[in-house]
């Protein structure tokens, strides 16, 4: 199914602006993430592509053909998994999962054949006749995941799927979804504030910032172009290079850099990946902290800019602490942005 | 086990209070089943004063159970659905409304009684009825189902578990009896004991609003001890207790299992 949304917005009663005007396009199959801080608007648009919130006036919400703007939740056939997962505790996992099928009015023999489908999909079967309460949280995300699933929902919306598990099982939870979601081939939306799950499932990631959606595009799009101070930020955690920039340069405090483009005023910014330790770099920094994370030692510098930056560096040994060591950036390493502002 | 002396001393305070309050209870029951309590019990036991406690009150004791089930049916489809209004609707009228429906918990029985009887004492048919006895005992019993249901409602995440089932298609009435129900039960079985418990117990209003041939079994002990022997009432004591004691028994086991459901 494609979804097409236009003009989405939402005013709470009280003159809250949750989410401003938004237009979105997804394709048939495509699994987009809606990506964001807390309080950015991306689960209020997600409850109103469900149903469960109504859009502002003037907004348009079309499942394929289907304008479904008018539609209740309980009309509009799509499947949501909720933070809290949403299991009903007075079920057992099969009847959790059959509960959609069972609201359809299908014969029990297909319902029965449904869910015994969709348990040996999501490797429940050990599972199937257990109440919730005694299975784990990545058993029952994978029932909620389920239970969204097995009555061939128009569209997967999953809310912050993983972010109820700790951070050990939430990796090792993640790969799994993007597989199943991959498997399911159903077109999906998921909403999450952690750039890594966002990346390792999605297609395509919509950034959303202030109720807007700052960019939307490929994950390497948004690492290697981000639009906004903001995502460069969001995505990928760059560091804001503060200096003055002109005549084909950025002056820093620890030296000056050469910039690609000659561009004039704004702001630029960097990864702490394409920083390098380098004697024979055009900026000097001190090292205030090293810390060795197995691949590589993470390396704090002060004096290159006000702010500390902090490089990645490979190597045997570990940087000396106090040492003024030597650091270049490839310029096209340099993002830089023709307005000053971090917000979308 | 009691190596101190305070521990002596608590447990003995505890048999102390205990026995404060279970002798006259044991005396009384012993009464019932004596041959004559003027003499004691080696003037013989008998079962001849619960027979004839049956032979004059057991009308009294099918009545009191009748309106204890009835009362029971009337605040279980008051009772949940108003419980669930209120914790799908949080806000100040519904807290305001909670407060009307608790308001016969802070009214003296004797009061309800007599507002009852003004207004509808002049309706023959309605006034001699049982079903008069039944709208007091409503009246006074709804406010422990409502509380009991909502607080297991307000503790389960029921608003989040209706947009699940919402999402799955079901509508606002499956919403209801196949998730908000079955989820609130323990909350349900503790509030059906509580109201049939005090349905059965209740005398302050049943006695004003008790016509001579609508006799509950609380009204019916009162009279017994106002107007037969000493062992009569008491075989009556008796008889009342075998009744309550397994119901207030099942409520604890009920409010337990909802204290683990919950936790």
């Amino acid at each position: 199914m494609t979804l097409k949304l236009t003009n989405v917005a939402k005013t709470f009663p009280d003159g809250t602006r949750a989410l401003m005007p938004v237009d979105l396009d997804i394709k048939q199959g495509e699994i987009v993430s809606l990506l964001g801080p807390s309080g950015c608007g991306k689960t209020t648009l997600l409850r109103i592509i469900a149903g469960l919130e109504t859009t502002d006036a003037g907004g348009k919400i079309r499942f394929d053909d289907e304008d479904v703007t008018s539609l209740s939740v309980v009309q509009r056939k799509v499947g949501m998994v909720f933070q809290s997962y949403a299991l009903f505790p007075n079920m057992s996992v099969r009847r959790n999962i059959g509960y959609g099928l069972k609201m359809q009015k299908l014969p029990k023999s297909e319902i029965d054949a449904r869910v015994d489908e969709v348990i040996a999909l999501c490797r429940l079967e050990p599972y199937a006749d257990r109440p919730i309460n005694a299975l784990s949280g990545g058993q029952r995300q994978r029932v909620a995941l389920a239970r969204a699933f097995a009555p061939r929902p128009r569209i997967l919306l999953l809310d912050e799927p993983l972010s109820a598990l700790d951070a050990a099982l939430r990796g090792q939870l993640r790969d799994e979804l993007a597989v199943l979601l991959r498997t399911f081939g159903i077109t999906a939306i998921f909403v999450t504030h952690d750039q890594t799950e966002a990346m390792a499932i999605a297609d395509r990631v919509a950034v959303m910032s202030h109720g807007q959606v700052a960019q939307i595009g490929t994950p390497e799009a948004l690492y290697r172009a981000p639009a906004s101070p903001f995502v460069a930020r969001f995505v990928g955690d760059a560091m804001p290079l503060k200096g003055r920039m002109g005549s084909g340069a950025l002056h820093l405090d620890g030296g000056t850099l050469p910039l690609e483009g000659g561009a004039e005023g704004g702001s630029a910014y960097v990864r702490a990946e394409d920083v390098r330790l380098d004697e024979d770099g055009p900026l000097r920094g001190r090292i205030e902290a090293v810390t060795f994370l197995g691949t590589h030692y993470r390396v704090v510098l002060s004096g290159v800019t006000p702010e500390p930056v902090v490089a990645l560096h490979v190597g045997a040994s570990a940087p000396k602490l106090g040492q003024t060591v030597g650091l270049s950036i490839a310029p096209g390493a340099i993002l830089s942005f023709a307005h000053e502002t971090e917000s979308a | 086990m009691l190596k101190s002396p305070a521990k002596i001393l608590q447990l003995a305070v505890t048999l102390l209070a205990c026995a404060f309050l279970l002798v006259p209870t044991l005396q009384s029951v012993l009464a019932g089943v004596t041959v004559n309590y003027f003499q004691g019990v080696k003037s013989g036991l008998t079962l001849k004063w619960i027979g004839e406690v049956w032979t004059l009150y057991s009308a009294s004791i099918f009545l009191s159970i009748w309106l204890a089930l009835c009362c029971l049916i009337s605040t279980l489809i008051i009772g949940v659905p108003a419980a669930y209004a209120l914790a799908r609707n949080p806000g100040r009228l519904s807290r305001i409304l909670e407060e009307f429906i608790s308001l016969p918990l802070a009214i003296p029985g004797l009061a309800l009684a007599l507002a009852l009887l003004q207004v509808y004492g002049s309706v023959q048919g309605f006034r001699a009825h049982w079903s008069f006895i039944l709208v007091g005992h409503v009246l006074y019993t709804l406010p422990f189902m409502v509380r009991s249901v909502l607080s297991v409602m307000a503790a389960i995440d029921l608003k989040t578990l209706e947009e699940g089932a919402a999402s799955l298609g079901a509508p606002a009435w499956r919403r209801f009896t196949d998730i908000a129900v079955p989820n609130a039960m323990p909350g349900v079985l503790a509030g059906s004991l509580t109201v049939v418990t005090l349905s059965i117990g209740e005398f302050n209003l049943t006695w004003m609003l008790h016509t001579p041939f609508l006799k509950t079994l609380p009204v019916g002990l009162a009279d017994s001890y106002a107007s037969m022997r000493l062992e009569i009432a008491s075989a009556y004591t008796l008889v009342f207790f075998v009744m309550i004691v397994p119901l207030l028994m099942a409520m604890q086991w009920a409010s337990a299992r909802a204290q683990r459901t919950l936790t």
